[in-house]
């Protein structure tokens, strides 16, 4: 039994050794980005993250939440920076202490998608909250993520603007991604919030469309933040900042840029960064 | 249909021609798996057997609450996990959140109670006069125990096989736990649900096809160790 279990643990170090190639840098010089799964299933997180770390030899464990979860784990001190899309959450997120250097610096835009045959006759709406009042109206189906993501929240903000509320029987909150949420739409045929990148990367499998779009209300205005290190001590600062400092540089803008250019043949995501570079 | 078909085309030539970032998933979700299912092995036989051979008080309920943790819920195991393991938990101090070790301490958790209780279940099997008449020849209790395994390595095989396929399978606990990293904690069934939901259904399905054939081989392996040994009596 002895042998045995000299076996097991002669057996378990060797294995660990052989494998311990990809665990090895891990320990220091490690960056925690909270994030949206917008930039992940886009694909473009992945891009910057690879380039960064190539440039600057530190590590990145970029994790794609929610808006409302990445902003809890900068709360927490989770993480040692952000990159999310709800303004108002941010401001209230840097005015309570948790969060410095707050700088918007990229967009792209949410579309309505709904069914062809379109049941609420929503297209040639003036504008977004308008789109919401006839959806309501004509209690067509509304499918939201119902998961406090930055996306979710811009919905809740064209409701209110629109001051309806959606009918009940027709409202279904999928608490999944973007890509679940607007499969759900598609099977149930019904209206759904979407950035374009998922409409885009979806179109292929979806029978929905494009039935409002351009308004103001719908851009969507990412933002980095940096977490406090004042207020946690365990935070990467000089980490995060090289970070931030990589994805306002202008490599990142070129690949920000021309991201989707090849894919989708248009430009997903815009620069909003005016200061020079 | 076409796209189920079409996919199945573009996933068998992806499962074919390897490329570099899938090895990299496949050898990750490997190395966790195999790991983990093996240190669950180490702690979980032999507290199944002395379990199922010692007389002591709640034993019944010991059994029971293992019993509960064969079906133990992974995003549960994922989510006290990630509260122990994040930088201001418990266990902030190890840095294993988002990293491969918290993956494998999350499975461990979630495979050891399955093949502690299949040990279980298979020394309760075997009649107890066999275990006393292997006793009363002058074995100290690790040697009989040792007995009895060799005895039902079969069905203690058929634990690790279990405990294998809960770990290689499972998504929930090593989304949360690992945060599927690009290059560090993407493994198959995290990978899949990623490509999902970026709407490459070719590659989630050529990643699908992958983790069955990989499951299959370690599976294989184990059965063949399981029935030649047998024959060997």
């Amino acid at each position: 039994m002895t042998k045995k279990l000299v076996v097991c643990v002669l057996a378990f170090l060797l294995f660990g050794s052989v494998f311990n190639t990809h665990l090895a840098a891990q320990e220091n010089g490690t960056v925690i980005l909270a994030t949206t799964t917008s930039v992940q299933d886009a694909g473009l997180l992945d891009v910057l993250i690879d380039a960064f770390q190539k440039k600057a030899g530190l590590i990145v464990k970029a994790i794609a939440v929610g808006t409302g979860q990445a902003l809890e784990m900068g709360r927490q001190g989770e993480a040692d920076i952000l990159w999310v899309h709800s303004p108002a959450d941010e401001k209230q997120f840097v005015d309570e202490g948790y969060g410095i250097n707050r700088v918007t610096f990229m967009h792209n835009d949410f579309v309505i998608l709904g069914p062809k045959n379109d049941p609420a006759k929503v297209m040639g709406a003036k504008n977004a909250a308008e789109v919401f009042k006839k959806i309501a109206a004509a209690k067509a189906l509304f499918v939201s993520r119902g998961d406090n993501s930055g996306t979710h929240k811009r919905e809740k903000a064209i409701w209110k603007k629109a001051g309806v509320s959606p009918d009940k029987n027709a409202y279904i909150e999928v608490g999944q991604g973007m890509a679940k949420t607007v499969m759900v739409a598609d099977e149930k045929q019904g209206y759904v919030l979407a950035d374009r990148s998922t409409y885009l990367s979806l179109k292929k499998l979806s029978d929905l469309a494009i039935v409002f779009e351009g308004d103001n209300e719908l851009i969507n205005r990412y933002s980095l933040i940096l977490v406090n290190p004042d207020k946690f001590p365990k935070v990467n600062a000089n980490g995060a900042k090289a970070l931030f400092n990589y994805l306002l540089s202008r490599d990142s803008k070129e690949i920000i840029e021309n991201f989707g250019k090849e894919k989708f043949n248009q430009q997903l995501f815009f620069w909003d960064l005016k200061d020079k570079l | 249909m076409d796209f189920i078909l079409e996919g199945f085309r573009k996933g068998v030539i992806l499962l074919f021609g390897l490329n570099g970032e899938v090895l990299a998933v496949l050898k990750l979700s490997l190395y966790i798996s195999i790991l983990a299912t093996f240190i669950a092995v180490c702690i979980g036989v032999p507290l199944g057997s002395i379990i199922a051979i010692k007389k002591f008080p709640l034993k019944k309920i010991i059994i029971a609450l293992i019993n509960t943790g064969m079906g133990l819920p992974p995003v549960v195991v994922g989510l006290f996990a990630v509260l122990f393991l994040s930088r201001n938990g418990p266990l902030g101090f190890l840095q294993w959140l988002y990293a491969p070790k918290g993956m494998i301490l999350a499975q461990v958790i979630i495979a050891t109670p399955i093949i502690t209780g299949l040990s279980l279940a298979a020394v309760q099997s075997v009649d107890p006069r066999f275990y006393q008449q292997i006793l009363a020849l002058g074995a100290t209790t690790r040697q009989s125990i040792w007995v009895l395994l060799k005895e039902i390595r079969l069905s203690v095989l058929a634990a690790v096989i279990a405990g294998f396929g809960s770990v290689i399978s499972e998504v929930g606990a090593v989304m949360m736990v690992g945060g599927n990293i690009k290059g560090q904690t993407r493994v198959l069934t995290t990978a899949t649900v990623l490509e999902t939901n970026m709407g490459n259904f070719d590659i989630a399905i050529a990643l699908g096809l992958i983790l069955l054939t990989m499951s299959f081989i370690v599976n294989l392996a184990l059965t063949f160790i399981q029935q030649s040994k047998d024959r060997q009596k």
